[in-house]
């Protein structure tokens, strides 16, 4: 790797811990930031002669913190200043700084910074806009590219949410225990957001978004080493991986979506398995269940099964009966009914998702799940109806791709059938 | 004498290689490998899963099972096994039983990512 590679990826790599420290000093986001992007610019003219710092998160909250205070010094010259060998003198303050950096500043500082790009007033696309550029680092452009909005319109939605957080009041002591575990459970929420904003891309949007699935799983990473004994942290990375890994299955050539049953599993990405694989291994001992940790043990169980027969539905319709229990949505059994439809047949899956159609009346994948239920029953002609409703409804051209493959299928079935009986 | 090499890396910056810089690394390394299996030279290399992939098991009294991986300063890296478990609970289960035979100290569970066999050692 070139240098220029290495210093880039250490400095993304330090710069959730040097933005929230100093948020921590200075008190505002757009001071905070504007001083991380100062250090970088001294970090790219020194370090490829010096070579990287030995901590380099330290390196760049030092040097930012001068080059802010410099920057108020020369605006406001009244202000007493503090002591110019303090500041300046690089070298000795580095080492000191470092020893200043414990666990606990540090946990402290990146979940703070975690946390204000959640706040509870802004709504979803702000957090997510607002952790990719702060936490992230991920340029305006990038942002905007994935989202599919114009580069001026993604400036004033985080302008917006950042001008939200000053007005609102950040508390900036050590958070409690109660609130710790708020925070984590909101900062893992946007983390899953943020993922599922790559994951959902299909055909040409595909590669674009990509960079937010792996940024997902790099904050999902982060936050399991701020918090090594939290299994619901090691469900949601768990859960992110195992998706991940089959990314390079998930698409044909033309971009058009490919059924889990009908993927190439050798695409799958083996050591991406092994670790989710790990990882809810070491949840499950904790005994202490929730949402992300059974969707990841859903996840595993296909990760498991080497072809798409070996699959263990029956384990998989239980967890997503678990998953019912605690946290219920028609969604969840939707996804319960597939599980059915393998075990107990589609006239089982079709009255279990029969009451759902009422709150899924625009939900795309309800009617591709109906459709294919009946078409499963030989019920053509309902089936038809339910892929023309789905694909009205679809968000991608991949997912409406999808349907039409369905359709296609089902007219050639029915074309079959016909030329038989009139034979 | 047979040297041990352990790898030590900024995992923040291993973890978020692409998919080709990762590949390129790796094939880099083979290159390196493959001489040393060659000469007979090389025993089993193992690249290890994330530290957040990590349990481990304190030797104490009874012994303790904690999340994340070991970062006791004032004790060294001495020495290591390679045993292949079903999962997690049953690598538990052998570290104990070395653990009753050499108490004192951890065990840090780790994960392999990927394990080659080399070539044969003496």
């Amino acid at each position: 790797m070139t240098d220029a590679a290495w210093i880039d990826a250490a400095l993304t790599s330090a710069r959730p811990q040097a933005v929230g420290a100093l948020l921590r000093y200075f008190r505002d986001l757009d001071t905070a930031e504007e001083a991380f992007q100062n250090a970088c610019l001294r970090a790219l003219k020194s370090w490829p002669q010096n070579g990287p710092p030995r901590d380099p998160a330290a390196w760049l909250i030092m040097v930012g913190r001068n080059a802010a205070i410099d920057d108020v010094r020369r605006v406001r010259r009244e202000q007493p200043l503090p002591d110019d060998e303090a500041i300046s003198d690089l070298d000795d303050a580095e080492s000191a700084l470092a020893d200043r950096l414990d666990g606990s500043h540090y946990r402290d500082d990146i979940l703070r910074l975690l946390f204000i790009c959640c706040h509870k007033e802004l709504p979803a696309t702000q957090q997510i806009a607002l952790a990719l550029r702060v936490v992230s680092g991920l340029t305006v452009k990038q942002i905007a590219r994935a989202f599919l909005v114009s580069e001026a319109a993604m400036e004033q939605r985080i302008t917006r949410a950042k001008a939200r957080v000053a007005q609102a009041e950040v508390p900036f002591e050590t958070p409690g225990a109660v609130e710790r575990s708020e925070r984590l459970v909101a900062v893992a929420a946007m983390i899953y957001l943020i993922y599922n904003e790559g994951y959902s891309a299909g055909g040409e949007t595909a590669e674009l978004r990509k960079p937010l699935s792996d940024e997902a799983i790099r904050l999902a990473r982060l936050l399991l080493r701020l918090f090594p004994g939290e299994p619901e942290i090691m469900g949601l990375t768990a859960l992110l991986l195992l998706q991940h890994a089959r990314t390079a299955a998930r698409f044909d050539a033309e971009g058009a979506l490919i059924l889990l049953e009908d993927q190439d599993r050798a695409l799958w990405n083996q050591p991406m398995i092994a670790e989710g694989l790990a990882l809810i291994d070491k949840a499950m001992r904790h005994r202490r269940s929730g949402p992300y940790q059974i969707q990841a043990a859903i996840a595993a169980l296909h990760s498991r099964a080497a072809r798409p027969e070996d699959t263990d539905w029956t384990q998989i319709d239980l967890l997503y009966g678990a998953l019912e229990v605690v946290q219920p949505s028609p969604v969840v059994t939707l996804n319960r009914a597939v599980a059915v439809s393998k075990v107990r047949g589609a006239q089982a899956a079709l009255d279990l998702i029969a009451p759902l159609e009422g709150r899924l009346a625009n939900y795309f994948y309800f009617f591709g799940v109906r459709g294919a239920l009946l078409m499963q029953l030989g019920r053509n002609d309902e089936a038809r109806t339910a892929f023309d409703r789905a694909i009205a409804l679809a968000h991608s051209s991949a997912e409406a791709a999808h349907i039409r493959m369905q359709l296609d299928r089902l007219m050639r079935d029915s074309a079959t059938a016909q030329a038989r009986a009139s034979q | 004498m047979l040297y041990a090499l352990l790898c030590y890396h900024d995992e923040d910056v291993v973890c978020t290689w692409s998919k080709d810089q990762d590949a390129a690394v790796m094939a880099k390394l083979a290159i390196v490998q493959e001489k040393l299996t060659k000469q007979g030279r090389l025993g089993p290399v193992a690249r290890l899963l994330p530290t957040t992939a990590a349990t481990t098991l304190r030797k104490d009294d009874p012994p303790l099972v904690v999340d994340g991986p070991y970062a006791e300063t004032k004790e060294q890296l001495l020495g290591f096994y390679l045993v292949d478990c079903a999962n997690l609970d049953e690598a538990l289960a052998v570290a104990r039983e070395l653990g009753e035979a050499n108490p004192g100290g951890s065990y840090e569970i780790r994960p392999v990512g990927t394990f080659r066999p080399g070539g044969v050692l003496a």
